[in-house]
């Protein structure tokens, strides 16, 4: 007998080629397998990205103040006037350089990325001296702090790390203005790691934000303190402000961005095995039109192996051509999405939200697998296919 | 002559739901070597099942399937499909040819079962397809071509790894007269330059004078007419 090898590939040569052929059928799978793949793809990039927000924990006895409502900074607004209000307010601890306290403002700029060489969103946080003392973990590794007053910002780790251009000393171009990196910091890993920051009097006069800010961190004199702050804010009525711990900030996006995920896990895993069934539904439709083709094989002499190996083949072909244009729709749509694109309560996930090699050899994995469970089963019929059927009058 | 078919107490019957279809109950039959046996009946007698079982494609539910000496009945699955390899060529009414495969790549597909050289197997090919006169059309996609012409690439594929036997389930069922007879004539001549043994199914009298005899099948019995031209 001749070796299994030779009918084995010419079996699958004969499906693979006559796939142009059987487009529709073709292009189902493909798209279910693309589909899957994207979709999944989108899934880890958004929990790799809600990693950086749910390893930052907090602390207890600083806290933040928001214009009442707001879910996030992007969409907070505080004035000079309440900045003042809250500097010499009750529990709001002071020293002899005065009040420890920063208030803040956040504009998004763009950066050249390194791995994909496209353009994504960075965080510019415009923030008062005290604010890196009063963030836990943050130093200074490289470099020094800016020198209030200047065009002069210091970069979180992880930008340094993933994009272009923001080497210590080298001067970086955000539309008209141009400053200088004289720091890099790190703050263990948090999302803070993800910004630029600057002098927030800087960022107001060059971004026309007039005397405005976004929020306030405001360091308590003690964790008990927190309940005389509130209340100093309720009975101003000049104040319609929240005040919240550091560390309730935290917590609270955590519990949104958890929600998030168990939502996005929930619909990827229902997407992905609609998917499937529909690639499923294919394969077993290929088997069907091609049952005569077949079946005369088998009355020639093929072997049923060659049978089920012409199907797997066929589907994880057709699964492996999905991958790549699944990873190549998610990449397009996904990689470096930023926070005007996924709206202001994630502002700060979005940053991370990018696709990295790693994700695409997941995406990999998952075509594979789409393959081998799409196509195992129709193949397994391929191989029982009575050869009687090939002296059926459908032929 | 030598006895290269023999059928022993075949019974061959369907179970369809809870009916049970009995085709045959005691089929006794043998076809010698070198034979050509034409075989007609009414439709439902049973004709294709027993063309299934002489193939291997199909098994008796009880009796004995005895070829040159060998019993193909209890044959593995895959052991018949070698079996089938070695000594067995199929022609359908259909034709089935691969309708992505040139003729030339449909005649070569029972060579991809041998150990014979891409050299050797083009060889061969060239000379089944000029035994049927396409040799001219060996790059054509059976889409290309007649019904005739199919069937004629058809048979040479079943002839090109050169088996004992030929098995046709009404081969010209689907062909005009006159590209039946033409069909035809190369089946016998098949037969007697070639020594194949042929049996064929067929509903066309005109068609069964090429054999060198007919067994009509009713009922689950054989009742055998004279010896044709
Ligand atoms: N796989 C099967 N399952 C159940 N019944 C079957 C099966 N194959 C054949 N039969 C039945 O067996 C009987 C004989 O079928 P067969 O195809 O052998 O007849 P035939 O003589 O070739 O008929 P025709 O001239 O129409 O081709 C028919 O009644 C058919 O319905
Ligand atoms: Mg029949």
């Amino acid at each position: 007998m001749g070796s299994v090898f030779s009918q084995t590939m010419a079996v699958i040569a004969m499906n693979i080629r006559s796939l142009p052929q059987r487009i529709w059928m073709s292009l189902a799978m493909i798209l279910a397998s693309a589909v899957v793949v994207a979709i999944l793809l989108a899934f880890l990039a958004m929990a790799k990205g809600f990693e950086a927000t749910l390893s930052s924990a907090g602390s207890d006895d600083v806290v933040i103040f928001m214009r009442e409502g707001s879910a996030a900074e992007l969409n907070s607004v505080i004035s000079r006037d309440q900045v003042n209000l809250i500097e010499v307010a009750p529990g709001v601890m002071s020293d002899a350089n005065g009040p420890v306290t920063s208030a803040e403002l956040y504009v998004v700029v763009d950066g050249i990325k390194k791995s994909s060489n496209t353009e994504a969103n960075i965080p510019l946080r415009g923030i008062q001296e005290r604010g890196i003392t009063m963030r836990d973990n943050v130093t200074i590794t490289a470099g020094r702090m800016f020198t209030p007053g200047t065009n002069e910002l210091i970069v979180g780790a992880g930008i340094l790390q993933q994009f272009d251009g923001f080497e210590l000393n080298a001067n970086v171009r955000f539309g008209k203005n141009v400053w200088r990196v004289v720091g890099v910091f790190s703050s263990g890993g948090n999302v803070f790691e993800s910004e630029l920051w600057a002098d927030a009097k800087v960022l107001q006069s060059l971004y026309n934000r007039g005397s405005s800010y976004q929020t306030m961190r405001a360091q308590l004199t003690s964790p008990g303190a927190l309940e005389t702050v509130r209340a100093y804010v309720e009975n101003d009525p000049r104040l319609n402000l929240d005040v919240q711990t550091e560390a309730n900030y935290f917590a609270a996006q955590g519990k949104q961005l958890g929600y998030m995920a168990i939502f996005g896990r929930t619909i990827s895993i229902v997407m992905a095995l609609g998917a499937i069934a529909g690639a499923l539904n294919t394969m077993y439709t290929s088997v069907a039109e091609r049952s005569a083709e077949i079946a005369t094989l088998r009355a020639i002499g093929f072997s049923s192996l060659s049978a089920f190996a012409g199907t797997m083949v066929e589907a994880l072909v057709l699964a492996a051509m999905g991958g790549v244009v699944g990873s190549v729709c998610a990449f397009m749509l996904f990689d470096g999405l930023n926070a005007s694109t996924l709206g202001g309560s994630f502002t700060q996930v979005v940053f991370s939200f990018e696709l990295s090699p790693d994700l695409f050899r997941q995406g990999a994995g998952f075509a594979l697998a789409i393959g081998l469970i799409s196509g195992f089963f129709p193949a397994w019929r391929a191989a029982r296919m009575p050869v009687v059927a090939a002296f059926s009058k459908v032929a | 002559m030598t006895a290269l078919f023999d059928l022993k107490k075949v019974a061959k019957s369907f179970v369809k739901g809870k009916e049970k279809i009995s085709i045959f109950d005691d089929l006794n039959m043998t076809i010698e070597e070198g034979d050509f046996v034409a075989i007609m009946g009414p439709s439902g007698s049973g004709k294709t099942t027993l063309l299934n079982m002489l193939g291997g494609v199909d098994q008796p539910t009880s009796g004995e399937v005895w070829f040159a000496g060998e019993r193909i009945d209890s044959l593995s699955e895959g052991n018949l499909a070698k079996w089938r390899a070695n000594n067995v060529g199929f022609i359908f009414q259909f034709y089935n040819l691969m309708p992505m495969l040139n003729a030339a790549r449909n005649v070569e597909l029972p060579l991809l079962l041998t150990k014979l050289s891409g050299k050797q197997r083009k060889k061969n090919v060239e000379t089944a397809l000029t035994l049927v006169e396409l040799a001219d059309r060996a790059k054509h996609m059976p889409s290309e071509m007649s019904g005739g012409q199919q069937q004629r690439v058809a048979i040479a594929r079943a002839i090109v790894s050169d088996p004992k036997l030929l098995l046709c389930d009404e081969p010209t069922g689907d062909l005009d007269r006159a590209t039946a007879d033409e069909i035809l004539k190369t089946l016998q001549l098949l037969n007697e330059k070639f020594n194949k043994t042929i049996v064929m199914v067929t509903h066309d009298p005109a068609a069964a004078k090429y054999a060198k005899r007919t067994l009509h099948l009713d009922k689950g019995e054989f009742v055998e007419e004279g010896m044709a031209a």
